[in-house]
């Protein structure tokens, strides 16, 4: 028996299994993939956003605001990139003019602080590779870039050494009530369920009711340009959103790269495909805002799904029908600025049910991670010395060392897989893609995790990398 | 007369083999070329390269190659009886691993010291 | 193994073995090859097939063999070795700092470096082909190390993307080893390979060779199930109605090499964006006095023989820089493309270091057959060769005799003129 499942863990559920970790109480964490934040969490803008998007009064804007100012400090407190630049509107118009003043003004009444409205020609100092054609900009300087997935991933590492119970590989087919419990799977019973389950959100509700609303899996591509183009933009870039479309962003990352997208296509929640009519639309409307931006110099393309809800707003709390089921559904933009924000509301909405009242004496908050690449050439003799295997650089693009590759796996949720590796430690996220140093991950993965180096996946279950061995069919 | 193209060099010379007059090569741009074009019309051959399981060395495959051409038709057969083998480290580059492979005459051998 | 060096040669592949030696034997007392792999030899180690060699050895030898004769001459001298190394950061006062978990790490005063990285493969994503992101989509070099050097087989079912050599190699490699390839797809209208890897490797296998095609969709849930080819038009866009699929596995790409210089670039030295390699002198050195650089972190080659001789020559320029310091920068010509040429190396010829004669290296724009290869300055016309056939895939070398080369001012603007 546990106090509360929680089902699903990408942002959302490691925001509120990372909250729920503090208090006593039996928390069990379900996930159906064989990682944390393997979805939604690691395909997106990585943008935590200042909040003058939002339409006013919805629920959107409440914890995007909030979400903005907690996070930056829970980053700090979690060892995790996230950088505050601030976001730039750019308008090329009057009718985009209009636009600006317009979010200007919602910015002001969702409680955005410190936004600016910037003429030329600060807005080409600010931005020198800007088009010279951009006419004005709102400038909101809240906004920050992160890592998404390893603020995931390290939320989940510490509510997992706080004690909560995740059970990868376990995807929730059934829910039942007896009395005021639930059963979950057949086997697992708690009173209270969590239902942050992404873009399969409506059909987890719909195992337990007849869903209220529909989640559409809405599909954002997007280029990875290298390391080259990281400095082409100082602030995240967005156009100004029109009858057409919200137009692309670009956006340097926490690792320096430059991220240009998305597009927004509705599809099915297994599509992370990229199109050629979607790199073309990303490709026509990026150089509108960075004229200069080499969009050859890509090193990765990729789709990313945003979870929407038909009624254009999150859905969270408990269930109006089912009694102590809650959601935190319909999470698209600006999911990633909330997760943090609504995991705090959702505890406290269980507290007003007496659940998860008392903060456990010892609990951790802060996780400290080690990173060869930061360290001065000093920090690197002396850690060495002591530690021999943060001396061998196997991620040359990246410049990761194999001690923390180990480390990535010593921890838990433990990585299975080589993309796992390069969500916790930045192996292969550059420019060669782990052409260079995906067979030696795989194999550190391998002898870590005592298996053979067939057994290794690139992502989900069933991306092998290997087919067998050379040489093995002698007697055929 | 048979156009190929000269695999001897990466020069790829564009050779014709006069099939009715003795296989006479022209076009190419050595003395290597007018064997390889007679013998490509008459008897094919190539070295395979690839390699054999090594136990107690650093890696798990050791390269090999025919130290000399073996006819095209015996490429599988070749291939076949590598799977079989099995060297022990340590082995030194030009060491015969397989003697005479497949009744062709030619050995096998290594090309690398693992 | 010490702190201080005359000349630190960065990579331990084809060109830092022969430039290390050329160093040592032209004035350089004390050298060191810093490798990041565990042996010595570079991507040769991998590849395994025969067809090097012949121009340097006058022998035709397998990849290995080659790096074991010039690892035989490395171990004949004193040169320092440091194996699984990484060199983390070059400054310009010469300071190498690498990392090792044996060595620890390390910071080495050099007079001296030669910058001898080699290239690494370009990915999917360089080219963006859509689909999904499925496994089994690997580069050749990638797929050829899990093969020969490993021993695993990334796929049963093979389309390979590029028709470069190692695409070609691997065609005939993964068919030895019992898989299927379904097909070689290149998008330009002739292969980028040596036509002996054509016959040699697909006609052998009767391996289909699509020439003027791309794949323009990868499908697969968790792994590749299928790929979309497309033909493409001149502009090499794809064009509809032509799609074929191929139901496999696995998608090798051999879609071009760039040269590794994350180094050269933190180093500050000068790059050229033709070759995406540093600009280099006659002697190979770089813009940076006494940085050197050869081998395909200057300019992709074709033929590691011609790797080893340019890398000779960048030994010879840093051991004469450590013995007799700077050359002179007086008489300065620089080399231009002319018509239907993509890059020259090298961008810089001093004519007072040039002693009998400098050699230009090239590469075409376009195949072309009857040729006159075109060495002006201004009207004024320096040298001409005479062609039968010259083509992107192959490098191009012609040698300029120094009496020659005190025609020219300013300039040697190379070009390819149709002969007529």
């Amino acid at each position: 028996m546990y106090d509360c499942i929680i089902i699903g863990a990408g942002i959302s559920g490691c925001s509120l299994a990372f909250e729920l970790s503090k208090y006593s109480g039996k928390v069990l964490w379900l996930e159906k993939n064989n990682d944390v934040a393997d979805e939604t969490t690691k395909a997106n803008s990585a943008i935590i956003h200042a909040g003058y998007d939002p339409e006013l009064d919805t629920l959107m804007a409440k914890y995007n605001i909030w979400g903005n100012k907690i996070i930056p400090t829970l980053c700090k407190d979690l060892d995790v990139p996230c950088k505050n630049i601030g976001s730039l509107v750019v308008g090329f118009s009057e009718e985009d003019d209009r636009t600006i003043e317009m979010l200007y003004k919602r910015g002001v009444q969702n409680g955005v602080e410190n936004q600016r409205i910037i003429k030329q020609p600060e807005l080409s100092v600010m931005e020198p590779n800007l088009n010279p054609d951009c006419t004005s900009a709102l400038y909101a300087p809240s906004a920050c870039i992160i890592n998404p997935w390893q603020f995931a991933i390290a939320l989940s590492e510490v509510a997992i050494q706080n004690g909560v119970e995740l059970r990868l590989n376990e995807e929730v087919t059934s829910i039942k009530k007896d009395g005021d419990i639930f059963i979950v799977n057949d086997t697992y019973k708690a009173p209270l369920v969590v239902n942050c389950a992404g873009v399969m959100c409506d059909h987890v509700t719909g195992l337990i009711k007849k869903p209220d609303y529909k989640i559409t899996p809405n599909k954002g591509e997007y280029y990875l340009l290298d390391k080259s183009q990281g400095n082409m933009v100082h602030h995240v870039i967005f156009q100004c959103p029109t009858k057409i479309g919200k137009g692309v962003l670009v956006a340097p990352t926490v690792d320096g790269n430059l991220i240009v997208g998305p597009t927004s296509t509705n599809t099915d929640a297994n599509d992370y495909s990229t199109t050629s009519a979607g790199l073309k639309i990303i490709r026509e409307n990026a150089v509108k805002s960075v004229p200069n931006m080499k969009l050859q110099e890509n090193i990765r393309t990729f789709a990313g799904l945003r979870a929407r809800s038909d009624t254009k707003d999150f859905i969270i709390g408990e269930d109006k029908d089912v009694h102590n089921f809650f959601l935190i559904a319909g999470m698209a933009s600006p999911g990633l600025s909330s997760a943090s924000a609504i995991a705090l509301d959702i505890v406290r909405m269980m507290q007003e049910k007496d659940y998860f009242l008392n903060l456990k004496k010892d609990y951790v908050s802060t996780r400290k991670v080690v990173r060869f690449k930061e360290m001065s050439h000093e920090q690197r003799k002396e850690y060495i010395e002591k530690h021999p295997e943060y001396g061998r650089i196997i991620c040359r693009c990246e410049t990761i060392s194999e001690g923390e590759i180990i480390d990535a796996i010593r921890r838990s949720p433990k990585p299975v897989s080589l993309d796992g590796i390069k969500r916790r430690c930045n192996a292969g996220m550059g420019r060669c893609q782990s052409g260079f140093c995906g067979p030696r991950v795989q194999e550190i993965l391998a002898n870590e995790l005592g298996v053979s180096q067939l057994d290794i996946v690139l992502d989900k279950n069933g991306s092998y990398i290997l087919c067998g061995r050379t040489k093995e069919n002698g007697d055929e | 007369m048979r156009e190929l193209i000269c695999i001897t060099c990466p020069k790829g010379c564009h050779l014709k083999v006069d099939e009715e007059n003795d296989y006479k090569v022209t076009g190419n741009g050595c003395p290597r070329g007018a064997i390889y074009g007679k013998k490509e019309c008459t008897h094919p051959t190539r070295v395979v390269t690839s390699t054999v399981k090594i136990v107690g060395a650093e890696i798990e495959r050791l390269s090999v190659k025919t130290n000399g051409d073996i006819p095209k038709e015996k490429i599988f057969d070749v291939m076949k009886e590598l799977n079989r083998v099995v060297v022990k480290a340590p082995v030194h580059r030009e060491d015969v691993i397989v003697s005479d492979i497949c009744g062709t005459g030619v050995d096998l051998v290594a090309t690398k010291d693992l | 193994m010490n702190n201080k060096y005359d000349v630190v040669v960065i990579g331990g592949g084809p060109a830092g073995l022969a430039s290390a030696i050329a160093a040592r034997q032209n004035g350089a007392k004390s050298v060191l090859i810093i490798e990041r792999d565990k042996e010595l030899g570079g991507i040769l180690n991998q590849c395994i097939h025969n067809g090097f060699g012949l121009h340097h050895f006058k022998e035709e030898l397998t990849g290995p063999e080659y790096a074991g004769k010039y690892i035989d001459e490395v171990d004949k001298t004193d040169i320092d070795i440091l194996l699984d190394t990484m060199v983390i950061e070059i400054t310009p006062d010469k300071m190498v700092y690498c990392s090792s978990s044996i060595h620890g790490y390390l910071m080495i005063q050099a007079k001296s470096i030669i910058l001898n990285m080699g290239c690494r493969e370009r990915t999917r994503g360089a080219i963006a082909i859509p689909g999904t992101r499925a496994s089994g989509v690997f580069t050749a070099g990638a797929a050829q190390r899990y093969v020969n050097i490993e021993g695993y087989m990334p796929g049963k079912r093979v389309v390979i993307l590029g028709s470069g050599d190692i695409g070609l190699i691997m065609a005939r490699r993964m068919t030895l080893e019992g898989a299927k390839v379904l097909a070689v797809v290149e998008v330009m209208p002739y292969s980028n390979g040596l036509n002996r890897n054509i016959v040699q490797c697909l006609h052998d296998y009767d391996i289909p060779l699509y020439l003027s095609h791309t794949i323009t969709d990868i499908v697969g849930k968790s792994r590749v199930e299928k790929v979309v080819v497309s033909k493409v038009d001149e502009n090499r866009n794809p064009i509809k109605g032509t799609e074929m699929e191929f139901d496999c596995d696995c998608v090798l790409l051999s879609v071009g090499l760039i040269p590794e210089n994350e180094l050269s670039n933190e180093l500050g030295i000068e790059m050229d964006p033709r070759t995406h390699g540093p600009i280099v002198y006659e002697n190979m050195e770089t813009s940076m006095e006494g940085v050197f650089a050869s081998g395909n972190v200057v300019h992709v080659h074709d033929l590691v023989d011609f790797v080893s001789l340019e890398s000779e020559k960048a030994g010879m320029g840093a051991g004469r820089y450590v013995s007799n310091g700077e050359v002179s920068k007086n008489r300065v010509v620089r080399t231009i493309n002319g018509d239907n040429i993509s890059y020259v190396v090298p961008q810089y010829v001093r004519k007072d270091n040039v002693e009998k004669s400098v050699e230009l290296s090239f590469r075409v724009r376009r195949p072309t057959q009857q040729v006159n290869i075109v060495v002006k300055d201004g009207d004024t016309i320096i040298a001409k060769f005479k062609k039968e056939h010259v083509v992107p895939s192959e490098m191009e070398k012609v040698s300029i005799p120094k009496i020659l080369l005190e025609k020219a001012d300013k300039e040697l603007v190379v070009s390819i003129e149709e002969d007529t």
